[in-house]
């Protein structure tokens, strides 16, 4: 049987509902969290078993944490440098400092090329900057290439993860998609034939359009290269039958050296997909006359990254080599998939790169939406404490909020502030103690239990009951124990 | 031995059991134990939430509180990773030379329960009696913030009569988050019912962890299911012996 997908998510930080709304959307559909739990148990499963193979795992997520931290304490010179490289061997390199910026070059190149269409490939910095519903503005027609993105293009749909983007679709609804948007009424799903629907698709896309978008999972500075890895060998038709090839990268994607690549293959394979070495890996050097694209361009996106430079614990979400492992091990994500993110950036991950990326005027409630429970910063290869930048950016949050007026009434900063004031003293605590002893009484239940709570309470008795206050704490059984004793 | 109590805020007003459990298994095993009456609040929930100044001040008070103590236990491994992993970015942040000091001193001295029985004096067994059929929830600060480990397992092995069932998806947060569980009720209560149905599927008579927090929020959803299983703090089993069983302390 085949179920809907749910309805339209929303994917634009600045127009997403917050998180806890978002979610209950996903909560309430029960076949996307079958699909998704199921998902990421495959993933994990898979992930676990070549982790545990590698006997220096430990060893190599942090050389490759190293090496990360390194290209982004030079940036600027690795950038340069990497500029410098890709020009000299045939590539142009453009520099675009928001999101506008990087539309309107990739805008001018298709334009200069005629292009009526385009094809892309592994570019989740494109759904970043909103590039093809712009280009589709602008009478261009963009069509993805992965067989995820074909999926989700073809259904109207909007990724969920960043490696599996479809994960929240299951073959059923994959046959639908197909079905109705290929022509295809007799379209079985069995994977083998719907891939083959896909390939037929695609083909004709790769022979007719000339030009190409790409995003890069690495540019090396060293070389001037730029990398690729994906499974399915689309990518690598879309990198290289194109005659123009337009590459747009976050400025964070640098590598310094073409060696780093022994570490960071290594890692991401095992961490993204669970294999020990992507099926392929695509790299290429400015322009190679008789092979390949003819002209390529390079389009480095700041869009908000730089300013996470300059604090320490912030700029670790910049090592981010968009691998998944932490969506994928995280329990929050397991319940809500990557929609409620209201970004193309989901999972713990998402939660502190998108607000951050919105200079922290939306999003916000993002850093909340994790239980801390540390599950992706264990698995995370380069390393990056989410935990630790997840508080930081709480506390930024608290700080912006707690100015409003609205806020001071809030339950949750009048609750906390109240907290504060309880813990400064220990007569005021046990003073609060006695008395919310007594208030208990009115809401606890014949069974000692309270089941019902006004407010932010209310929160918690939704779901959950509460034993109702003991009739001494600890500290009187103590002080009277004291007194027996004597 | 000598060792200072901080029985956390939380313990104290809603499950002074544990607290009275880590007394009698203490001094039974001749540890000499007090209690400061001034004690109040770790500063976690505050810190948690993003009150960084509010989880300073408590932070600032716990260092001063404790600096002379021998030794510090607290049956709560959250709030000995709050210590551990944040104080000192706050110290870095708000405070100055002196308290940064002061509390560089402090910190190997304090320890979580099962690291205190474990590895400061060092006793596996306990000498305890709980003759039921257990199941242990690895609660996240304990594994993935203390790195505890084994220890709670190689404690649970020498209590006679205990029956340790296995716990599927043990590291698997059970959605508490403290304020997260509020905050983000609905996600919360997914991650519980998932958590729960692990839980449950072990047949157990309780289940025991090493933080009351995650116990309120698993015996709070059993007790609203009727899932006939209760929630026990591992102090209080650890406590429990044929004279006086887990019973006594409740």
């Amino acid at each position: 049987m085949s179920h809907p997908v749910e309805t339209h998510a929303i994917l634009d930080p600045t127009l997403a509902p917050p998180f806890p709304q978002a979610a209950l959307n996903v909560l309430r559909n029960p076949q996307l969290r079958k699909n998704v739990s199921h998902a990421i148990d495959v993933i994990q499963g898979k992930r676990a078993r070549l982790v545990a193979e590698k006997t220096d795992w430990q060893e190599l997520r942090s050389a490759a944490s190293a090496i990360r931290a390194h290209a982004l304490e030079h940036l600027g010179f690795y950038l340069e440098q990497f500029e410098a490289r890709c020009t000299a061997a045939g590539g142009h390199v453009h520099w675009a400092a928001d999101a506008d910026e990087a539309r309107q070059i990739i805008l001018d190149l298709l334009r200069k090329e005629n292009a009526s269409e385009v094809i892309k490939i592994k570019t989740m910095t494109s759904a970043e900057i909103q590039l093809n519903p712009f280009l589709e503005a602008q009478g261009i027609r963009a069509f993805e290439t992965d067989l995820a993105e074909i999926i989700l293009q073809l259904g109207d749909e909007e990724p969920s993860h960043i490696v599996v983007p479809a994960l929240h679709i299951n073959r059923s609804q994959v046959r639908e998609i197909f079905a109705r948007r290929m022509g295809l009424k007799n379209l079985s799903d069995d994977p083998q034939v719907l891939t083959a629907a896909a390939r037929t698709y695609l083909r004709q896309k790769f022979l007719t359009i000339p030009t190409a978008i790409s995003g890069a999972n690495f540019l090396i500075a060293e070389t001037g290269s730029v990398g690729v890895v994906e499974s399915e060998g689309n990518g690598r038709m879309c990198l290289t039958l194109p005659r123009t090839m337009i590459t747009l990268a976050g400025i964070e994607k640098v590598l310094p050296c073409f060696d780093n690549l022994e570490v960071m293959l290594q890692v991401l394979a095992r961490s993204a997909t669970g294999e020990r070495m992507n099926p392929y890996t695509s790299l290429w050097t400015g322009v190679t006359p008789g092979d390949g694209p003819q002209n390529f361009h390079v389009v480095l996106l700041d869009n908000g990254r730089s300013p996470m430079l300059t604090r320490p614990v912030e700029r670790q979400t910049l090592k981010c080599i968009r691998c998944a492992a932490c969506m994928n091990a995280c329990p929050v994500y397991r319940q809500t998939g990557g929609h409620a993110y209201g970004s193309v950036y989901p999972g713990p991950i998402g939660a502190i790169l998108t607000p951050q990326l919105m200079h922290m005027q939306h999003a916000q409630s993002l850093p909340y939406a994790s239980s801390l429970c540390g599950a992706c910063y264990e698995v995370c290869p380069v390393k990056i404490n989410i935990p630790e930048v997840l508080l930081e950016l709480r506390s930024q949050v608290v700080n912006q909020e707690r100015k409003q007026v609205l806020r001071f009434f809030d339950p949750m900063y009048l609750g906390l502030r109240i907290a504060n004031l309880l813990f400064s003293r220990a007569w005021i605590f046990h003073a609060a103690q006695r008395l919310g002893r007594i208030g208990a009484r009115l809401v606890t239940r014949k069974d000692g239990w309270i089941h019902s709570l006004p407010s932010v309470g209310g929160k918690w008795t939704q779901t959950r009951d509460l034993r109702g206050l003991p009739s001494q704490t600890f500290h009187e059984w103590w002080a009277a124990r004291g007194k027996e004793a004597k | 031995m000598r060792a200072s109590l901080f029985i956390t805020c939380y313990n104290d007003t809603l499950y002074p059991e544990t607290g009275r459990a880590v007394v009698a298994l203490l001094e039974r095993l001749g540890v000499e134990l007090d209690f400061h009456p001034r004690q109040t609040c770790c500063g976690q929930m505050h810190a948690n939430t993003g009150f960084r100044g509010e989880a300073f001040s408590q932070a600032k008070r716990f260092v001063q509180l404790y600096q002379d103590a021998e030794t510090v236990v607290i049956p709560s491994s959250s709030c000995v990773a709050m210590i551990r992993d944040q104080y000192r970015g706050l110290f870095e942040e708000l405070g100055n030379e002196a308290l940064r000091k002061q509390f560089a001193a402090l910190l190997p001295r304090v320890f979580e329960l099962s690291e205190f029985l474990l590895d400061k004096i060092g006793v596996e067994d306990v000498g305890a009696y709980f003759p039921h059929r257990v199941v242990y929830h690895a609660s996240c600060h304990g594994v993935r913030a203390l790195h505890l480990g084994d220890r709670p397992y190689r404690l649970m092995a020498k209590v006679r009569g205990l029956d340790l069932a296995t716990l599927p998806n043990v590291e698997r947060c059970c959605g508490f988050g403290g304020t997260f569980s509020v905050k983000n009720a609905e996600v919360s209560s997914a991650m519980l019912a998932t958590k729960l149905q692990d839980v449950v599927s072990t047949g157990a008579e309780y289940c025991t962890a090493l933080d009351n927090s995650c116990l309120m929020h698993l015996g709070g959803a059993m007790h609203r299911q009727y899932a006939g299983m209760k929630t026990i703090h591992l102090a209080q089993i650890l406590a429990s012996t044929e004279d006086s069983p887990a019973e006594a302390f409740a």
